[in-house]
């Protein structure tokens, strides 16, 4: 039964990991850049959810509308700022540039909420579903995170599938310039791609800080890691390949934890990515891409 | 003289010159006791971060790679150092000669895990790359987070995850980190070191491996055509990169009596960026400065301290986004002409 309960606190886990790694996978595909600050934003939404929970007594619905939309700003305001005006640049700048970015949030919250740790209340009220007479218990966080995880999955899917704008920006990412020869606005697309990656950020950020309810303004970065590790284990790019590595990482990451060692935990997962990255650089989802001389 | 003609060389020599002046000014204020307290507990980590600064701009301006995990190296260096001094400290007296030991040995180890970690790193590119710095960055800390080394009689001892079963006193232990019996570091070391650092880097940059180096980091694809071997090149910056974040490491750790593993954070190593940055890419100079600038103002700007690393992020990004500006760069030629013509109308007046 300790397996059976593993297995779903990876799987929620994970889940929670596939909507990180969709801001990355989506962001990487289309500006071609590895927004390292996409970490932090999980912090300020779940920041900002915090604070709208306990001293405003809004719904935590409500409450994780507002991150969304502090969120969806703050992801358009850094793409505009920061990495706009270095479209054009070698990507070691843009990456430096990112990393100063997610230190700017990182200390701007700081200064904000202080170092002090916030225990995050938990969004999810209903209580947890007890099966085969109490041995397994699940917890309500684990139930609304797999969900939400399909539902974005399935919602984003039919976006880029399906709409103009996820036309557009499946056009940008296979080709910058011929999409706007076809008239596509790449500035557009990019900000519109930021700002949907942002958004589930902030959901994302509820969701782990609902699981895991320990908030300081490093929150964000280890799980950033995290997701982008899984974002690379199921192909950079691919919508289906995020929802497979982020449930296989949360479910090496739990298993690590339960049978390996506690400490190591983060060690094992990067150490995924370091082999992901050596045997099948396109992940197990990804197209191969071939470079032109 | 052969030496002062070759442009190359007359740089090197002035920066060299201006640089052990510079020490050696501090040096006598220093011994002389003029200066402040604040200030003379800064001067080993002044000489740690120069070195750090230069080696990680090895990686990131000559070689044109991204290194997020350069801390680890360091840390390596340190822990290792530490456990050699430790365990030599019976047999030699010579503070000097302890530290030298040291210094090499940290090296050494740093280096051997900087070419094991170069084996898999190197065959990346770009934020791949970068990445994965990073991921070794943590995965060195977590493993020093659970290592254990004591010492006794029989000699060394070591264990992962429990440390309890161990005989004789902790040199590492797990959290809590290395504890450091003599503190053996001194300006005097450092001196020394920084300028064995500079020396070799400079030779390193200007000879056929730094050629190539440079060569590979502007069109690789060219470099390659031309039968240079990418991998083995950027191998030998890595590991030389690795070795001098090392002897930093020791440096830096023989200056305190305990260090935890903690202290060789993903900060550190975004700090010793930030360096680089400041300092210019590439630029060997620019590094050295920045690191004594950015050491020392902290100290000084003790009211300051809440809001350094967000000034740190701010200047990241203001100079990666003005470095893109065209509008900026061109402003800073005409003013560069600007100031040229005043100077020479002003000789021509004389």
């Amino acid at each position: 039964m300790a397996f059976l309960s593993n297995l779903i606190n990876g799987l929620s886990l994970g889940s929670v990991f596939a909507i990180i790694a969709l801001g990355y996978t989506m962001v990487y595909g289309i500006a071609k850049m590895l927004n390292f600050a996409h970490g932090d934003v999980i912090m300020i939404g779940a920041y900002v959810s915090f604070v709208t929970i306990t001293s405003m007594d809004v719904p935590p619905l409500l409450a994780l509308l507002i991150a969304m939309c502090v969120c969806t700003i703050l992801g358009v305001v850094i793409e505009r700022l920061a990495y706009r005006p270095l479209r054009s640049s070698p990507s070691l700048a843009v990456l430096i540039t990112a990393i100063g970015v997610s230190y700017l949030l990182q200390n701007a919250a700081l200064l904000i909420w202080s170092s002090n740790t916030k225990v995050y209340p938990s969004i999810v009220t209903f209580e947890p579903l007890h099966l085969f007479g109490g041995a397994l218990t699940i917890r309500g966080e684990t139930i609304v995170s797999i969900c939400t995880c399909i539902v974005v999955m399935i919602g984003l899917t039919l976006f880029t599938g399906k709409t103009k704008t996820g036309k557009a920006m499946r056009a940008v990412s296979e080709n910058r310039q011929a999409a706007e020869l076809m008239g596509i606005s790449v500035n557009r697309t990019i900000a519109v791609t930021f700002a949907i990656g942002s958004a589930l950020a902030a959901v994302a950020g509820v969701l782990y800080c609902s699981m895991y309810p320990v908030l300081i303004p490093t929150t964000g970065s280890i799980p950033g890691i995290k997701a982008f590790t899984a974002a690379v284990l199921g192909g950079i790019g691919s919508i289906p390949g995020t929802l497979v590595g982020g449930l296989l990482l949360g479910i090496i990451e739990i298993f690590g934890r339960a049978y390996i060692s506690q400490d190591l935990s983060d060690a094992i997962v990067f150490a995924v990515l370091i082999i992901i990255l050596l045997v099948k650089p396109n992940g197990l989802l990804g197209k191969k891409v071939t470079e032109k001389v | 003289m052969r030496l002062w003609k070759s442009k190359t060389s007359r740089q090197n020599l002035i920066t060299l010159a201006v640089l052990s002046i510079a020490l050696a000014v501090f040096y006598g204020l220093d011994s002389g006791g003029v200066l402040k307290r604040s200030l003379s507990g800064q001067l080993v980590p002044i000489c740690v971060y120069i070195v750090m600064a230069l080696s990680l701009n090895l990686t990131v301006g000559i070689m044109g790679e991204l290194s997020l995990g350069h801390a680890g190296f360091m840390s390596i260096g340190a822990f290792s150092g530490v456990v050699a001094v430790t365990m030599l400290g019976n047999s030699i007296d010579s503070p000097a000669l302890l530290m030298t030991l040291g210094i090499i040995i940290g090296a050494l180890l740093a280096g051997v895990a900087g070419f094991l970690i170069g084996i898999p790193v190197l065959r990346l590119r770009g934020d791949y790359l970068a990445i994965v710095t990073l991921a070794f960055g943590e995965i060195i800390k977590n493993i020093l987070n659970c290592l254990y080394v004591t010492i006794d009689a029989d000699g060394l001892h070591a264990a992962m995850f429990n440390g309890m079963e161990l005989s004789g006193t902790f040199i590492i232990n797990g959290p809590q980190g290395a504890s450091i019996t003599n503190r053996i570091s001194t300006f005097g070391t450092g001196i020394v070191l920084v300028m064995v650092t500079l020396v070799i880097i400079m030779n390193f940059v200007h000879s056929k491996e730094g050629r190539a180096i440079k060569a590979i980091r502007d069109n690789r694809i060219a470099a390659e055509s031309v039968g240079l071997n990418v991998t083995a090149y950027k191998m030998k910056a890595f590991v030389l990169s690795a070795a001098l974040a090392g002897a930093a490491g020791v440096l830096f750790a023989m200056n305190y009596s305990a260090i935890e593993p903690k202290k060789f954070n993903f900060n550190t190593s975004i700090s010793v960026l930030v360096m680089v940055v400041l300092g210019g890419m590439g630029n060997l100079r620019g590094s050295i400065i920045a690191a004594i600038v950015l050491t020392v103002l902290p100290e000084l700007l003790r009211g300051f301290d809440d809001y350094r690393m967000l000034i740190y992020a701010v200047v990241l990004i203001l100079f990666m986004v003005l470095g893109a500006n065209t509008r900026f760069q061109q402003f800073k030629i005409t003013m560069k002409e600007k100031l040229k013509k005043r100077f020479s109308r002003k000789e021509a007046a004389k």
